[in-house]
């Protein structure tokens, strides 16, 4: 865990007043491929283990499929595949992040497979820093920002963004292929 | 402010459009030769409440048409006048006209108040003695200046009181009182002052009064009665011009609906959120029209209430063993675990019965679409009803709605002869269209019969041969051709009614009902009459499954679409150009789909000798799934997978197994789409009927 940087901080920051303390936001942080990434804690409904899931028959390859939780059907998200970074083994570390997600059609839940769970800091917009544009080969509208947590950066995902637009595609796979014939045909 | 009434008005509606369906309900049983008096009373009482609660909530034209409609009944009522078949016509175009009029409330948008105000001059003619109307006038009659009647003249009444009237010692119920002693009279409470209920105080009056009141007394009479008050109130008595007669000592409050008083108005959760979003927004907002609360009766309450301490019961015993099990007490746990799984499924049973509704709500509506459309195709029409009670889901019956109207108009239009010509087949003039429902295992089934000409086999013959649906010379079974007319865009009417005959009716009704996971037939002997059986599942939301295997998936075939399922014999087989397999069944040729190709999984066996064939149905098209395995049959909860993830192509949901995995349910019609072979489907067909010369439908 972070030391005295933050300590200080928090003690500065309870002196100014009650109001700024309450701005801070907590984030849940996970490990993933050695980077650490963080996502808002009041999204997060449940951490859990790995358990087999049944795969969606033609799902994205980050889909991994569904499970049972609790009598709700909930879609599972490997988030390295997602990231297109290397496939890891699924193991009893691997954990599943249960999280609501607030999309265009209501709130949603799922659940994402990191690889391990680190650590909760509580952070305000004001040690966030906004993602550098990476040019245009990498999408960074789904980061909410970095963040420096005792010399480690921490990147701050927004989760809406990352899942919500993900898996509703407006037009169906085969509403695209269909168009696409018929721009074919023209 | 006074209170925000927007609130109620849901309630409001729910209950008016109840009491309009009783008022047209029982106007139909109504015989005018000797009219029940019990079924008059239905019917003021319900006119009564909605007058009652409409003027509460201020929707002011409703009340004043109900008023006028009310005046009417009560006359009937008390016996001065008598019931005419003119009288009953014009009541049920005023339900119409209520309807339209709470409809266009409950939109927000304008009322359109020209057919109400044409109604009360019709009814204010009858009032008035006079010769009834023509029930199909068009222009409205100019209201009539009444003479004053025998009782004395009208009064109108304004009485607002000052605020503290009270601290003076005065009394306004008494004045009232004493005005109800110099003749009948009517009082409207006026509620626009009132504050918010937590600046509400005893001392203080909020209410005015606006009177109505027939008395043979003079003016100065009635000025005596509010002479000590005079100061403390604004007091306004002018003689009314028009006025019906009243109704004596009416003080219409909100009034308590009369009907079913054992109910209990259950509202999901999403209703529940619903209002209390609304109350914070402003009123005036549009709520879609399909109502989302449900009444259900205590008794239904009680029975889960009583189950659920069984299963408390249960519960605790099992605790019990828990703590200090040991071996020898291994039967009574499977005792325990036994009785457990029985209150599970009774307890099951009957939270799904909470959604069940008796199908009188559908049928309802019949009695008086029949006796409008009789009128108006000019035959006689008798409609029985039978299994009213029967009951459905809430979601399968909203939607079967529109179905059965069709296929009801159909009966009356198509099925039923003319007087004339009845006469001369022999029959008695009256036709019969009778309306059945009963369960029958896991469905409920609902049958339309007539006793009228039946479907005519040359006709429907003819009509498909020249709509190339079947060729010149197929031999088909009366069943088959019977099949046809639910082919989309066919229909044998020589004219188009506005009726029926578009030819857009039969293949949407059996579509829908396809939907419903139903099934639709027809029965029908030429000059006897035609019997249509719907078939449908109890409620959409429990499925009847089949579990099969394919690769290391299980996957759930719905049990209404299987045909059959069968080991193939590989020399039936047959690859057709396009690359698809079909299969010789019997007669037919069926494509057949491989669903671990489709679904992208490694099948367990490659070749097809080892597979199993599980022959499905969806729409018209029959098509072969090729699985792994057959496991076994079990009635699964159908769970939605939109609500977290979205529509996926070939599954219609998913559910739980008893191991709490999750298992996938198949959507045979989106299979079909999804293989492609809609086309090669119709080639397959015209092989069949060009080789064997069996069309298949």
């Amino acid at each position: 865990m972070n030391s005295a940087e933050q300590r200080a901080h928090e003690i500065a920051n309870a002196d100014v007043s009650v109001r700024s303390r309450d701005q801070q936001d907590q984030f849940l942080t996970f490990i993933m491929a050695g980077e650490e990434y963080g996502v808002d804690i009041l999204q997060v409904q449940e951490i859990r283990g790995w358990e087999n899931v049944t795969p969606i028959p033609n799902a994205p390859a980050h889909i991994k499929g569904v499970i049972n939780l609790r009598g709700t059907i909930v879609p599972i998200v490997d988030l390295r595949q997602r990231f297109g970074l290397q496939r890891a083994e699924y193991g009893p570390v691997t954990v599943v992040i249960v999280l609501k997600v607030a999309t265009r059609k209501g709130s949603r839940v799922m659940g994402i497979v990191v690889d391990a769970v680190s650590d909760v800091y509580s952070l305000s917009a004001d040690d966030m820093k906004e993602a550098p544009d990476l040019g245009d080969n990498v999408n960074t509208s789904y980061i909410r920002g970095l963040v420096n947590v005792a010399s480690k950066m921490v990147i701050l995902l927004d989760i809406n963004e990352l899942l919500g637009a993900d898996t509703i595609p407006e037009v169906s796979v085969s509403a695209l292929q269909e168009l696409k014939n018929r721009s074919d045909q023209h | 402010m006074s209170i925000d009434l927007s609130q109620f008005h849901q309630v409001f509606f729910e209950e008016s459009f109840e009491g309009l369906q009783l008022m047209e309900s029982s106007l139909l049983e109504l015989d005018c030769a000797s009219p029940d008096g019990e079924t008059i009373n239905a019917i003021f009482r319900a006119a009564h409440s909605i007058k009652g609660s409409s003027s509460t909530f201020g929707f002011g034209a409703v009340a004043e048409f109900t008023h006028v409609l009310e005046t009417l009944l009560d006359q009937v009522r008390v016996g001065s006048r008598g019931l005419t078949p003119e009288i009953v016509d014009l009541l049920l175009r005023s339900v119409d006209c209520l309807s339209g009029m709470l409809r266009s409330l409950q939109a927000g948008t304008a009322l359109d108040t020209a057919q109400s105000r044409e109604l009360i001059a019709a009814f204010n003619a009858i009032l008035a003695n006079q010769v009834a109307a023509p029930v199909a006038a068009t222009k409205p009659a100019p209201a009539m200046p009444e003479p004053a009647p025998a009782g004395g003249q009208h009064w109108l009444i304004t009485f607002i009181p000052h605020t503290n009237i009270l601290r003076t010692g005065n009394e306004p119920a008494r004045m009232l009182r004493e005005l109800a002693e110099l003749g009948p009279l009517q009082c409207t409470a006026l509620l626009d002052r009132l504050p918010e209920f937590s600046a509400l105080t005893p001392e203080e009056c909020h209410i005015g009064w606006c009177i109505h009141l027939t008395t043979a007394e003079d003016k100065r009479k009635i000025e005596e009665i509010f002479e000590w008050v005079a100061d403390e109130s604004d007091l306004k008595i002018e003689p009314a011009a028009v006025v019906a007669p009243v109704q004596p000592a009416a003080v219409p409050v909100v009034a308590a609906l009369p009907q079913a008083p054992s109910l209990v108005a259950l509202e999901t959760l999403a209703e529940a959120v619903d209002v209390a979003d609304k109350l914070d927004v402003p009123a005036k907002q549009v709520r879609a029209t399909e109502s989302t609360s449900i009444r259900v009766s205590i008794e239904k309450i009680d029975s889960l209430v009583n189950l659920v301490g069984e299963l408390v019961i249960t519960q605790s015993m099992l605790g019990q063993l828990g703590t200090e099990f040991d071996m020898s007490r291994l039967a009574r746990l499977q005792e325990g675990l036994a009785q457990l799984e029985h209150n599970t499924r009774e307890l099951q049973e009957n939270v799904m019965r909470i959604r069940m509704l008796p199908i009188s709500f559908t049928f309802s509506r019949f009695p008086r679409m029949v006796r409008d459309l009789s009128r108006q195709l000019g035959k006689k029409v008798e409609l029985k009803l039978s299994g009213e009670q029967t009951e459905l889901d809430k979601t399968v019956m909203e939607k079967i709605g529109d179905p059965l109207v069709h296929l009801v108009r159909n009966s009356l239009d198509h099925g039923l002869e003319t007087p004339a010509e009845r006469r001369a087949a022999g029959k008695p003039e009256t036709g019969i269209i009778t309306l059945n429902a009963y369960h029958q295992g896991g469905n409920i089934t609902i049958e339309i019969s007539d006793d009228g000409r039946g479907l005519n086999r040359e006709r429907i013959r003819a009509k498909a041969i020249a709509s190339e649906l079947i060729g010149a010379d197929d031999p088909l079974s009366d069943e088959q051709i019977q099949d046809l007319i639910f082919q989309p865009g066919f229909s044998t009417a020589e004219q188009v009614t506005d009726v029926s005959g578009r030819g857009v009716g039969m293949d949407v009704v059996r579509r829908n009902i396809l939907e419903l996971n139903g099934s639709i037939d027809v029965k029908s002997v030429a000059g006897v009459g035609s019997t249509f059986t719907i078939r449908l599942p109890l409620t959409l939301a429990i499925l009847d499954g089949q579990l099969i295997q394919v690769g290391d998936q299980v996957y759930i075939i719905p049990l209404v679409s299987i045909v059959e399922s069968l080991q193939p014999d590989l020399a039936l087989v047959n690859r057709v150009a396009g690359g698809c397999d079909v299969f010789r069944l019997r007669n037919e040729y069926i494509p057949i789909i491989r669903l671990a190709e489709i679904f992208g999984i490694a099948p367990r066996n490659e070749g097809l000798e080892k597979c199993l064939l599980v022959v499905v149905e969806a729409g018209n098209a029959k098509v072969a799934l090729v699985v792994d395995d057959l496991l076994g049959q079990q009635q699964v909860v159908i769970k939605s997978m939109e609500a977290n993830y979205r529509k996926v192509e070939g599954i219609s949901g998913a559910t739980i197994l008893g191991d709490g995995t999750v298992s996938l349910i198949l959507d045979i019609t989106d299979l079909i789409q999804m293989a492609g072979v809609r086309q090669q489907l119709k080639s397959g067909l015209k092989l069949v009927s060009d080789r064997s010369r069996v069309a298949i439908r």
